[in-house]
């Protein structure tokens, strides 16, 4: 039995709004899990699910073997850290952090000894005795987190911590939430929309749409093999190319060229992607183009161009010299050619 | 946009004139008047007045029927406080709660707050008279109630009739500082706190503080000026002049006893009040009582 299973876990809203359809994973001891997704997938409903924040319409959630879907969220044993930090604006950061342990009964002395060495492991110990309005973001943050750390629960879930910090902080921010994780080894459910947060900081990523789970599987899982058209578009900067097709005989044409892909299929309404660094600049090769739009990014750039009358990008090393509205000459490698059946959206 | 320029040095007076004239004649010549008529002695018939220091400031403070008005006045400032706060806070958490018919709620809790405290007074004299009052004959039968005698149960029955109408405001109020709460840092707490009650006095209660505070002083303002009404619909100050409030006593003593040197004294004590209120509202709360 795994650590937190989720088994066809489903949650309607009042309005009948299906925000999580029949869910089901499992999730290990000190595992990091993301769940990434677009904004209104469910990603944050099932995390406040698991939380015991939201009332589970059906399904079964258990946490180290035991049913914890009637239980109350205070004695589920897992500590939260939301996006908008909700540290108790009356109360000193000591307070804040010392809160919940205050209310489970714990003696003075243990509090004062646990709520010090969080403080001192998040480097905020000079701040105890303020209150949450004289911090800055990125120490409201740490904050949240020593509130959620010096529970010591079985279970970390964070909701989007990171998007209300500037780019700088909320790259070091979380590699220092990878590192506590790894350093603590506690079971820890991240929710994001950034893929960069997903691709970096999850052991697993499950990428959801619409309330269902697309894919599930590690970073490199999802990034080499997505398992639909969603996720292969969803994941990776600048998004995948997908280029719409037929293949009769395992060859798909597009713009009257020949792609043999090596495989005996034949789909009538197929569609084959491409990533953006994929695409092979060469002199000689059998498609070209015009390159619409050039970003340049320092060491790569971003050719944004069409074939027939589908539109692809692709990213080149910037010593390539390849100016806007210039001719070049590109393959479509199959070895690196990902292939999806228009009708079910699934992998080939 | 053309800038118009006024030429002349006296147009300005002008065009601030109206509104000169209104503050001037409503506002500053009562207030004239009323430290005039605090410091002069009028003779009984009209006839002539003749200055008399602090003479009306001495007598009031030696009038026992003033002290008695004083006495009752913050009695039943601080029990509405008490009553209204309590109640509108309650039926705020109470209605904040709710799933279904969230708004039929709040509406018809906000209602009596549209009701002229005499119309109030009136409806509670329907309540309250010994002919034909529901709540008299009730609270009749339980105790032998009888506010045209017994002191306790006049109070009773001013402080409900000045108490359901202010109910309704501090509603609004609490509700709208309920809302304000984010829903994050109740769900925290819901993380952290197993047991409503505990978690409504250590993070709802103190985050509604500053709305509280806000709420005590209009409660006290309201009960001290505002119940005039309520008070000469109902009680009239029965029994004796028990149930008078401070302004219910200056107008009588002003209008009805035509002794406008004592009125003027009781009115610039009211002031005085007002002053201290204001004072301390400024002082230590408008400063203290803020989170963001």
């Amino acid at each position: 039995m795994s650590f937190l299973e989720l088994q066809n876990v489903t949650k309607i809203y009042p309005n009948g709004t299906k925000a999580v359809n029949e869910t089901s994973l499992n999730i290990e001891n000190g595992e990091f899990v993301v769940f990434v997704g677009p904004s209104g997938c469910g990603k944050s409903t099932l995390l406040r699910m698991i939380a015991g924040l939201e009332d589970i319409t059906s399904g079964d959630i258990s946490l180290d073997g035991n049913l914890i879907n009637n239980i109350d969220p205070s004695e589920r044993d897992v500590a939260m850290v939301f996006q908008n930090y909700a540290l108790y604006p009356h109360m000193t950061v000591f307070n804040n952090m010392a809160y919940g342990l205050k209310n489970r009964g714990i003696s003075k002395e243990e509090i004062n000894n646990k709520v010090n060495d969080v403080a001192k492991l998040l480097e905020i110990d000079q701040l105890l005795s303020r209150k949450p309005s004289m911090l800055s973001g990125g120490q409201r943050q740490r904050v949240a987190m020593g509130r959620a750390i010096v529970r010591n629960p079985k279970i970390f879930l964070f909701d989007e911590p990171l998007s209300n910090l500037d780019a700088k902080l909320r790259n070091q921010m979380r590699l220092e939430i990878k590192k506590l994780q790894r350093q603590m080894g506690v079971t820890s459910i991240f929710v994001t929309h950034d893929q960069t947060e997903a691709m970096t900081l999850g052991d697993r990523i499950v990428v959801i749409n619409n309330g269902v789970v697309e894919q599930l599987g590690t970073p490199k899982d999802i990034y080499s093999k997505p398992n639909t058209k969603f996720v292969a578009e969803f994941i990776g900067s600048p998004q995948m190319n997908l280029f719409n097709c037929k293949i009769e005989n395992g060859v798909a044409t597009i713009d009257n060229k020949k792609i043999n892909l090596d495989k005996s299929i034949n789909i009538e309404d197929a569609c084959i992607g491409v990533r953006p660094d994929d695409i092979q600049i060469s002199e000689n090769g059998q498609y070209s183009s015009v390159a619409n739009l050039v970003e340049y990014l320092g060491s790569e750039m971003i050719i944004y161009s069409t074939i027939g009358n589908q539109q692809f990008s692709c990213k080149l090393s910037s010593k390539i010299e390849l100016k806007a509205e210039e001719n070049f000459n590109f393959d479509i490698i199959p070895s690196t050619v990902h292939v999806f059946d228009n009708n079910t959206g699934l992998r080939v | 946009m053309k800038k118009v320029q006024f030429t002349s040095k006296y147009s300005q007076y002008f065009f601030l004139a109206p509104q000169l004239l209104i503050l001037l004649i409503f506002l500053y010549w009562p207030i004239v008047q009323t430290f005039r008529d605090a410091f002069t002695m009028q003779d009984a018939f009209g006839f002539g007045s003749q200055f008399a220091g602090f003479d009306n400031f001495l007598f009031i403070f030696s009038d026992p029927s003033y002290l008695t008005a004083f006495k009752f006045t913050l009695i039943y400032s601080f029990v509405i406080t008490l009553i209204t706060g309590s109640m509108g806070l309650l039926l705020a958490v109470q209605a904040n709660g709710i799933m279904h018919g969230k708004n039929a709620y709040k509406t018809l809790l906000i209602w009596p707050y549209a009701i002229a405290p005499a119309v109030v007074g009136v409806m509670a004299n329907y309540f309250f008279s010994e002919r034909y009052g529901l709540l008299y004959s009730l609270f009749n039968n339980l105790w032998g109630f009888n506010w045209y005698e017994d002191v306790f149960d006049a109070y009773i029955y001013v402080i409900i009739a000045g108490s359901w109408k202010q109910i309704s405001a501090n509603f609004i109020f609490f509700l709208a500082g309920l809302q304000a709460i984010q829903k994050t840092v109740i769900e925290a707490s819901i993380i952290d706190c197993k047991s409503n009650m505990r978690r409504f006095w250590t993070i709802t209660f103190p985050l509604l503080m500053p709305t509280t505070f806000f709420l005590i002083i209009i409660n006290i303002t309201y009960a001290f000026f505002d119940t005039f009404g309520i008070i000469d619909t109902t009680t009239i100050g029965a029994p004796g002049s028990e149930t008078k409030t401070l302004v219910y006593k200056a107008y009588i003593d002003g209008f009805r006893g035509l002794d406008l040197g004592s009125a003027g004294a009781q009115s610039i004590m009211m002031m005085l009040i007002v002053l201290v209120i204001t004072i301390f509202q400024f002082r230590y709360i408008e400063g203290k009582i803020h989170y963001n």
